[in-house]
């Protein structure tokens, strides 16, 4: 039988506000063990909640960027749970009125369009860490994590193949990066996944059984954990066996999933009205206010970047992943770069070295104008592709301008005919046995020459023009 | 006449005009609290050498002639749910035995920058949960006028305690009239404010949208003077309002000439003899003095018991759930793993009491029981929120007793726990419907035990339970105390 997955993602992202979300704490990674803490976040007896405003600031952003409605009604509930590392034994969160609700993600997958639906997205506070190996036989707690806000994004059960799953991730990580809400460092833990997924025969309406994998850290880990429960479905179902609906956890090291708990052992967290905190209203001005703060979205820059400059969905998908990147490619075109050339430099050379480096678009040495201006000499002609090769490498070095590169460098291209002249005349002489085979009808003694006449101009010699004189001389012959 | 006597604003006086010194006052009053300590319980901890250091720097201020606040060098007591820097804040609950708080609640704050003199944390039910002083860790709190008698609860110790002499003035927390209901048993005055005029900061939660902090002295001057101090707005307390408050002192004007008092029959349904006869004498007091007195029908009152106790449970049953053993205050000493260290640390460390609450709002709040129970109780606190709106519509003041009956003996009511719950049928809807609620002693009943007038007024309106509680207590004696 054929069959297919539904994947569905909630994702948990750290905000990047100042301060955390109830309390003037730092809202910081790391930092020594309970420095980043106060008795607000770790819950001490007679302290109270304050929300942090641009936390809600954030989220809407974040509703809006994904194409969410706003409930301008909104409240935070409490999830009762006791766990050492959630100092107040409930986690604020939001229950039955997120902030944004009924949204969606544009992803882009083998060249075809999927609309991904977005659920909700609402806002709640992270918890502290605990460290099991520091002391033999207990644990400690850092509570330097606990407060610092998360929105939880959840998505419709869209998906139905890993590579979907990666797309919407990408997608999503992108435009939180893009409207600068979160920083996304998965290394960090800033962003996790828990991940359902179940399968049904194709063509069957209802949905299967569906497992859910809790707090999976990176994307190589939903997509591979994707993958193993897909495979772990089939073969249950296959063996005529039954899907339990259950709490699993990805195990990167192994590569496989193992059980956490089952249905029956599944949390009753009743959920209720956290009367420590007023409901959030949000007027339409405010809404209409993030809304003009929202910049250009990756999807459709990218699709613009295609649109307008041309470009294959390869180089606009790559451009437009990270904000920065485009903004400067945008600079380079305004400083009066052609689109293509402007992608290839900087997703040829430029990103080589950058990755040499471990350097961000955000650091490079040198300016979009300066990266113009070695693109205008190359299409002047002043300098060959092979010489700008060399002009950016230097660039990366001494940040001169690309003009005063070539000059230090000697770099210049040489398009003087009667100079060119006298190097093939000087060639020709000393390799008389090529216009021999030339004359006896051998070879591509063209490209030879022309290789030896590059060379001896160390390069700088216009090609065209050489090619073109070479050509001209062979046939006088 | 002793000093201890004396209201807080005379003492005040006294000290402001230098006829005796803040630390003369200080070190008298902390013997009286350590007495009353002794002989009722009422005292947790005495804060001596907190005391003295206050009322130093307080005489320091006064001889440099700064101009200090109308209650400076007043020696007081703070109900031990409401944290004290450093000092000992135990809920009455084994749970929080050593527990010192990093930080002052708001209030504490308040009047400690007002040059108020803390002399102690005053006794309490476990968690605030109780009508009577029971439950508490430390002890029973006894009833200065009668020691087989309770105190009333849950601010038992802090009503006993200025009863007593054994404190000037004292701040409570009222949930369900843990405030009123002592002040009543105990025959001194004591005010909840409307729900958010005090920041909760720093008071231990019970039931978070119930709790409200609030003075308990011995008349309606020392509490307006108390007011003035701890009602302010809080930034720390999103539930606080930001709202231009009244000064308390100049609303206590002598004259109630045309306040319209409603006085719901239901409230009498239960009450013994004693308590109808003292209320209705005081009722027509108040119309010798020109008020106008009607009966009204507030049928919605059945219903608010039930949904006390379900809110107040529910919220209390998360509330307390901080109290695991992992961060402070008490923990198990066998355990085997995570999950029996907090079994056995709840298990020990609270009392049957708390541990009551706790699973009835557990109950409460479960899948497949909020709505029935939580969304329910909700909904009854709509209608009784806007019963209480119509009734404000057309009188100024709601009154009725405090407690159907006087003080109970103690041990009376201990094992019947749904007994002591229906005593709390006057009190509770006022923190249901957010209002305020005073209670003034009006008259002695049985064994010549007090007996309280409960007055409420629409949200805001303390002004006018103070103004009518002060000229009341301009023509009665009830208040004079022991
Ligand atoms: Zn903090």
């Amino acid at each position: 039988m054929n069959y297919e997955a539904v994947i569905g993602i909630e994702v948990h992202a750290e905000l990047s506000t100042d301060t955390k979300i109830y309390c003037s704490c730092a809202n910081k990674f790391g930092g020594e063990i309970n420095t980043h803490c106060c008795p607000v976040c770790t819950g001490m007896p007679g302290t109270l909640p304050v929300l942090n405003g641009k936390v809600v600031d954030y989220a809407i952003k974040a509703g809006l960027a994904m194409n969410c409605d706003i409930n301008k009604n909104s409240k935070q509930d409490r999830k009762n749970y006791f766990y050492p590392d959630l100092p107040k034994a409930y986690q604020i969160s939001q229950f039955d009125l997120p902030l944004c609700k009924d949204g969606y993600i544009d992803i882009t997958v083998d060249g075809e369009k999927k609309r991904i639906g977005v659920t909700r997205i609402h806002i709640e506070e992270d918890a502290g860490k605990l460290m099991h190996d520091v002391t033999p036989d207990s644990s400690l707690i850092d509570y330097n994590r606990c407060g610092v806000p998360l929105i939880e994004i959840v998505s419709e059960p869209d998906m139905r193949s890993a590579k979907e799953a990666e797309e919407y991730l990408n997608t999503l990580k992108a435009i939180l990066q893009y409207i600068n809400v979160s920083d996304c460092k998965m290394q960090e833990g800033s962003l996790r996944c828990d991940v359902n997924v179940s399968v049904r025969p194709v063509g069957q309406k209802e949905y299967g059984v569906r497992s859910e994998m809790k707090n999976v850290s990176t994307f190589s880990g939903v997509l591979r954990g994707i993958d193993y429960e897909i495979n772990r479905h089939i073969e249950i179902l296959e063996a005529g066996g039954v899907v339990e609906q259950e709490t699993r956890r990805w195990d990167d090291g192994k590569g496989i999933s193992v059980s956490l708990r089952s249905k029956e052992d599944a949390h009753d967290y009743r959920y209720f009205p956290e009367p420590d905190l007023m409901p959030i209203i949000i007027a339409d001005e405010k809404i209409e206010k993030l809304k003009n703060e929202l910049p250009e979205l990756p999807h459709i820059k990218r699709d613009r970047y295609m649109e307008q400059y041309g470009l294959p969905e390869y180089d606009a998908t790559q451009l437009t992943t990270l904000k920065a990147t485009a903004d400067f490619f945008e600079l380079v075109i305004a400083a009066g770069a052609s689109p293509k050339a402007a992608s290839n430099w900087i997703m040829g050379d430029i990103w080589r070295i950058m990755n040499e480096k471990y350097m961000l678009i955000e650091d490079l040495p040198f300016s979009a104008k300066q990266l113009a201006d070695m693109i205008a000499l190359i299409d002047s002609g002043t300098i060959s592709n092979t010489a700008a090769k060399q002009v950016i490498e230097n660039m990366f070095e001494t940040a001169k301008d690309p003009a005063v590169i070539i000059e230090d460098l000697g770099l210049k291209q040489v398009n003087d005919e009667s100079e060119i002249l006298s190097i093939i005349d000087t060639v020709i002489e000393q390799n008389p046995k090529s216009i021999e085979d030339f004359k006896g009808g051998k070879g591509n003694v063209a490209g030879f020459l022309i290789g030896q006449v590059m060379r001896m101009s160390k390069g700088k010699a216009n090609p065209q023009t050489v090619n073109k004189l070479i050509n001209e001389k062979l046939a006088k012959l | 006449m002793s000093i201890e006597k004396l209201t807080a604003l005379e003492i005040a006086a006294k000290i402001k005009n230098k006829e005796i010194s803040a630390t003369e006052v200080a070190k008298h009053m902390v013997s009286q609290a350590v007495k009353t300590k002794e002989e009722t319980g009422a005292y947790i901890t005495v804060t001596e050498d907190v005391a003295i250091e206050q009322a130093k720097a307080v005489d320091e201020k006064i001889a440099n002639g700064a101009d200090l606040g109308p209650l400076a060098g007043v020696p007081f007591a703070i109900k031990d749910n409401i944290c004290t820097k450093d000092i000992l804040t135990t809920c009455g609950s084994k749970m929080l035995y050593n527990f010192e708080p990093p930080y002052d609640a708001f209030v504490t704050k308040r009047l400690a920058d007002s040059g108020c003199v803390l002399i102690g944390k005053t006794n309490m039910d476990e968690f605030a949960m109780g009508s009577s002083n029971e439950t508490s860790y430390f002890g029973e709190v006894k009833n200065p006028h009668n020691h087989d008698c309770v105190p009333g609860g849950s601010s038992g110790g802090s009503a006993a305690a200025v009863a007593a002499n054994g404190a000037y003035f004292t701040l409570g927390s009222d949930t369900g009239g843990s405030i009123r209901l002592p002040a009543s048993f105990c025959g001194v005055t004591g005010i909840k404010p409307t729900y958010g005029m005090v920041s909760r900061f720093g008071l231990v939660a019970f039931a978070s949208s119930l709790d409200q902090i609030g003075p308990i002295a011995k008349d309606a001057a020392d509490c307006a003077a108390v007011m003035n101090i701890i009602s302010a707005y809080d930034n720390m307390d999103s539930t606080c309002l930001d709202i231009e408050r009244p000064d308390y002192m100049k609303s206590l004007e002598n004259n109630i000439k045309g306040l319209k008092i409603a006085v719901p029959k239901e409230y009498f349904n239960g009450a013994d003899e004693d308590v109808k006869t003292a209320i209705n004498a005081s009722l027509k007091q108040l119309e010798e003095m020109g008020a106008i007195v009607e009966e009204v029908s507030l049928p919605v009152t059945d219903y608010a018991l039930a949904a006390y106790y379900i809110i107040s449970s529910a919220e209390a049953s998360s509330n307390l759930a901080r109290y695991d053993g992992v961060k402070y205050g008490y923990r198990a000493e066998n355990f085997d793993n995570l999950s029996d260290m907090y079994f056995k640390t709840r298990c020990e460390g609270f009392g049957d009491e708390v541990k009551r609450r706790i699973m009835l709002g557990t109950y409460a709040l479960s899948s497949g029981y909020y709505d029935a129970y939580y969304k329910k109780a909700q909904q009854v606190r709509s209608l009784i929120k806007d019963a209480f709106t119509n009734i404000f519509a057309k009188y100024d003041v709601i009154a009725s007793p405090v407690y159907p009956t006087v003080a109970f003996k103690r041990g009376e009511k201990t094992s019947d726990p749904v007994k002591m719950y229906t005593g709390d049928i006057c009190t509770v809807s006022a923190n249901i419907a957010g209002i305020p609620g005073i209670s003034v002693p009006c008259g002695f009943g049985k064994d010549n035990m007090p007996i309280g007038l409960q007055l409420m007024a629409n949200a805001f309106k303390e002004d006018v339970l103070l103004k009518t509680a002060f000229a009341y207590q301009q023509v009665t004696d009830f208040h004079k105390g022991i």
